[in-house]
């Protein structure tokens, strides 16, 4: 179908559905893409994936044609990018969907662009209403969907006449894995049909799933090949310790400033560690972690050839957290919320939820989007007043000393609490004088950020134009400024690349050990594992409670998966919350 | 592009279209509500036309003659009178803005009108609201001449009417002869709500859809730029000439407005006017992509210019010259004339027919700017 000279030989597969080489693309000064490959495949998944800023949505602009290039070869579909958009499905990263219009006006809409008539176009409404289970939502707005339903329309919308290759721009950003799971299922059925499918993602264990990965970072092709492939390149090195004796981060920490140890993580009351090049079980002597300590070699993730591709986490010491405060331990809690009810007229947002903090904690709010975590985290924050019961923060009642509550508390959300016009200097400056400290405290504790971040060079730059490593450093600068004795953090890591992630948790789990006492929400599987103590909170209501271990040993007699990763956890549980809800109607009173 | 326009896909963005604004409430107040508003403000709150005005009387004659032309001024429909004996005990009440004015009647009013010469008055006015000031001025030697006539001719000497008034004025007022300010405020705030429907409107719909990600998916299907520009046109165009009919009909039935000219000039007036709306509205749109900044700017070069330089509120000859040259710009400053004759006058064409040419070229000019700026691209 497309000139052969422009192709290059496939070998036995078939002509790609779109193949590139050589992309180009910088914004003003900024290198998005820097000589990009990728070969799309029909009847393959292909994934695209990298934290945010990568340069994925940018490429996939370019292959849909509503971008131009700066350099490259790029065939998309037998010809240039945009000449065949018959064939072509794109879902951008919002659904493109109209809110104000409801399910079968949307899908309507799409099928008319399409010019999709008749018999067929009745079939296809069925078929892809019916394949995203929303027959009984037609005449709902899009709008009053939930994200799960909402990205599912987006699919159906691009899938209206069958394309050739489909492009989903981050189909599972801000989506419950429940519904990411879902959706995967879904489109990677559709490669039977032989459509290409290009899936990009910031979650690099979605990359595992697919037939072929494109690893973007900052604009560069890192690696590309099988998942396999990478994960070939760390193999051996993977070890997995648990049965020791102490408390996980300092031995984690430990493990970590020294050499023969690239990353590690925690996974409840164990700990993940990828040793350097040329290193094995035996080389962990050093940690002198108890008689008991059981080491073992564990298959690789994604995210361990990631991070060797970019040369290892960073060290496990926080510079941060060796000049912070030890906050005394003199009460049993530094948290509590009793009985903590909000409700929205007839609608609760969250029931009756009920939790203690001991000093010195990680606890994790956990659930997926609308369950009422963040309804939950304002109440204590004491941005919203319960409805019923209460709570305290540092020993401050939140019905009584709400201001007081809220002086003993850091805030940091991933999204949106910088000033991104201001520069760093005047984000800093600005919460140094919100956290109400003096002058000279304030320039002390500036000084001592600026130096541990190491945000020297950067103090007169825009906080909107920082890449985004700097900005979560920033972020964490600012909620700190004040050295509370308790941290709030709403989702602190959501989509940000690995290493940047495990510097972040480098710095919390150095600040517990000083005493402070954290509470996160989150749907990340990977930051739920931090915690301490986790609460699953779905439809207002708490359906589990306990250490990530705990979670993961009844989510594996529910499931009977031997092994269930956090994320299987999560979905088993609510699974189970659904069929007793189905099963036992009546057992809670409205 | 493998296909070309197709009136398929135009009449399901028409449809697509039309249902956002029946569902949009924002769409509702802005071309129902809004004329509404307006024209209760026009036809009831603002009113050019002076009432009654608080002034200060200062007698300091106790002839005959002064307490005379004091009752004169107590006694008439323009004037609501403080007296006092001295200027002093009214300079506070000048400031505070309780009264506008000081009139005073001197101490020899009473032995120059006795010797049959013009005796003036002194009157004091509050510079800091010309218009009250000149026309306090205006009437209050009005009143002291009509006054000076009225004793002439009660005391028998006719030949000093003369002296008492220079100038014989017969004032006639064509076209709004009671001079009732709402006859030309409303036609005018037809242009307003047209201007917010075709540029305000239009900018905030196409500005949404770039805001929202649907413009993107829409330009990864066959769609065709022209066939999207068509569909956001024809619904404003319509919501536009709407809301013109539903500001005449109340204009006429509520506020009595007299419409002398005929429908159809009416209409292509308003037809033609909504084209540089719509058209800027979409350039703005297009050019910005951005649902706030083009409100801001819709706002700026098509609210505020439409109120402030179409002549609805202040008449064009009357502005310092620079920003008359300015007013040749402003296409609502083409479209007030011909609507306020339509109302006022009836069909002018040699006054309608310029104006209506004028505005069809920005029309165009907006619209060639917008097809430029509107690319199936997001870089």
């Amino acid at each position: 179908m497309a000139p052969g000279n422009a192709l290059p030989a496939t070998g036995t597969t078939a002509v790609p559905a779109a193949i590139a080489t050589s992309v180009c693309k910088s914004f003003g000064g900024l290198r998005a893409l820097d000589k990009v490959d990728i070969s799309i495949e029909p009847g393959r998944m292909t994934g695209l994936v990298g934290p945010d800023g990568a340069g994925k949505t940018t490429l996939i602009r370019i292959l849909a044609g509503l971008m131009k290039a700066d350099a490259g070869d790029i065939h998309v579909l037998g010809g240039a990018p945009g000449d065949d958009l018959e064939n072509l499905g794109y879902m951008p990263q919002r659904f493109g969907l109209y809110e104000d219009l409801s399910v079968i006006q949307n899908l309507t809409l799409y099928a008319d662009m399409r010019r999709l008539e008749g018999a067929e176009r009745q079939e296809s409404f069925e078929r892809l209403l019916h394949f995203t289970d929303l027959t009984p939502f037609r005449d709902r707005l899009a709008g009053n969907l939930s994200g799960g339903m909402k990205q599912k329309l987006g699919l159906a919308c691009a899938l209206i006449k069958t394309p050739k290759l489909l492009l989903l721009d981050e189909p599972g950003v801000g989506v419950d894995p429940i519904s990411r799971r879902e959706l995967w299922s879904m489109v990677s059925g559709l490669t039977h049909q032989g459509i290409g499918v290009l899936w990009s993602t910031a979650y690099l264990d979605e990359a595992e799933k697919c037939d072929t990965v494109y690893l973007l970072n900052e604009g560069q092709l890192l690696y590309s090949g099988k998942p396999d492939g990478l994960n070939a390149t760390v193999e051996g090195r993977t070890l997995r310790l648990s049965g020791f004796s102490g408390r996980s981060r300092p031995l984690l920490i430990r493990a970590l400033d020294s050499d023969t140890v690239m990353d590690g993580t925690l996974q409840g009351r164990a700990i993940h560690l990828l040793m350097a090049p040329d290193k094995g079980p035996d080389d962990l002597d050093f940690l002198d972690a108890g008689q008991k300590t059981k080491i073992e070699i564990v298959p690789p993730h994604f995210e361990d050839g990631f991070i060797a591709r970019l040369g290892g986490g960073p060290k496990g010491t926080s510079e941060l957290a060796e000049r912070y405060r030890t906050v005394p331990q003199d009460r049993d809690y530094a948290i509590e919320a009793r009985k903590l009810t909000k409700r929205f007229g007839s609608f609760t947002a969250s029931d009756a939820i009920e939790f203690k903090i001991p000093p010195g904690r990680i606890f994790g709010l956990l659930g997926p989007n609308g369950a009422g975590k963040s309804t939950t985290f304002k109440m204590l924050c004491g941005l919203l007043t319960p409805t019923e019961g209460t709570g305290s923060v540092a020993g401050y009642d939140l019905m009584t000393a709400r201001a007081d509550a809220r002086a003993q508390l850091g805030y940091m959300a991933q999204k949106f609490s910088l000033y991104g016009e201001l520069s760093v200097k005047q984000n800093l400056n600005f919460f140094a004088g919100a956290y109400g400290l003096k002058t000279a405290a304030a320039r002390a504790a500036i000084a001592s950020v600026v130096e541990v971040f190491e945000l020297g060079d950067r103090l007169k730059v825009d906080a909107g134009t920082l890449p985004l490593g700097f900005k979560q450093r920033l972020a964490l600068a600012c909620a700190v400024l004040h050295q509370p004795p308790v941290l709030f953090l709403d989702e602190p890591t959501s989509g940000v690349d690995p290493v940047t992630r495990r510097e972040f948790w480098m710095h919390i789990n150095g600040l517990v050990e000083k005493g402070v006492t954290v509470l996160v929400t989150t749907h990340f599987m990977e930051e739920a594992e931090y915690c301490d103590e986790i609460t699953l909170v779905y439809r207002a209501k708490q359906i589990a409670t306990g250490t990530p271990d705990d979670l993961k040993a009844l989510s594996a007699k529910l499931s009977g998966l031997a092994d269930p990763t956090m994320e299987d956890a999560f979905i088993a549980l609510i699974n189970e919350h659904d069929r007793q809800e189905a099963e036992g109607p009546g057992s809670k009173a409205a | 592009m493998s296909v070309g326009f197709s009136l398929r896909r135009l009449r399901a963005l028409f449809l697509k279209e039309t249902v956002q604004i029946l569902r949009d409430p924002s769409t509702f107040l802005i071309a129902f509500l809004l004329p509404l508003i307006l024209l209760i403000l026009f036809g009831y709150g603002i009113n050019l036309d002076s009432g009654k005005t608080r002034i200060g009387l200062v007698v300091q004659d106790d002839s005959q003659a002064a307490l005379s032309l004091a009752t004169t001024f107590r006694n008439n429909r323009w004037f609501d009178v403080r007296t006092a004996r001295s200027i002093e005990q009214l300079k506070p009440l000048i400031v505070n803005d309780k009264i506008r004015g000081i009139i005073v009647i001197p101490q020899d009013f009473g032995k120059k009108t006795e010797k049959g010469e013009t005796a003036p008055i002194q009157i004091i006015t509050d510079g800091s609201l010309p218009n009250t000031a000149d026309f306090i001025a205006a009437y209050a030697e009005g009143l002291r001449a009509t006054w000076a006539a009225d004793r002439a001719i009660t005391r028998g000497h006719p030949e000093l009417v003369a002296k008492a008034m220079p100038v014989q004025l017969d004032t006639r007022v064509w076209f709004n002869p009671s001079l009732t300010s709402r006859y030309f405020l409303i036609p005018g705030s037809i242009a307003i709500v047209m201007t917010m429907i075709g540029t305000l409107l239009t900018a905030l719909v196409v500005a949404r859809e770039w805001e929202r990600g649907t413009m993107e998916a829409m330009m990864a299907t066959p769609m065709q730029m022209t066939e999207f520009i068509a569909s956001k046109i024809l619904p404003y165009f319509t919501l536009g000439l709407g809301s013109m009919v539903l500001c005449t009909v109340l204009a006429v039935m509520v506020f009595g407005v007299p419409l002398r000219g005929s429908l159809f000039a009416l209409f292509l007036i308003a037809a033609t006017y909504l084209l540089p709306a719509l058209g800027l509205g979409l350039f703005i749109s297009s050019a910005t992509k951005n649902q706030f900044a083009a409100s801001q700017i819709a706002l700026m070069t098509g609210f505020l210019p439409t109120l402030l330089l179409s002549g609805f509120l202040f008449e064009i000859p009357s502005m310092p010259k620079p920003i008359q040259w300015l007013t040749v710009i402003v296409p609502a400053r083409y479209l007030v004339p011909p609507l306020q004759t339509v109302f006022a006058a009836g069909d002018i064409w040699s006054l309608i027919l310029p104006n209506v040419g004028i505005m069809l070229l920005f029309g165009i000019g907006f619209f060639l700017l917008s097809f430029l700026t509107t690319r199936r691209s997001l870089d």
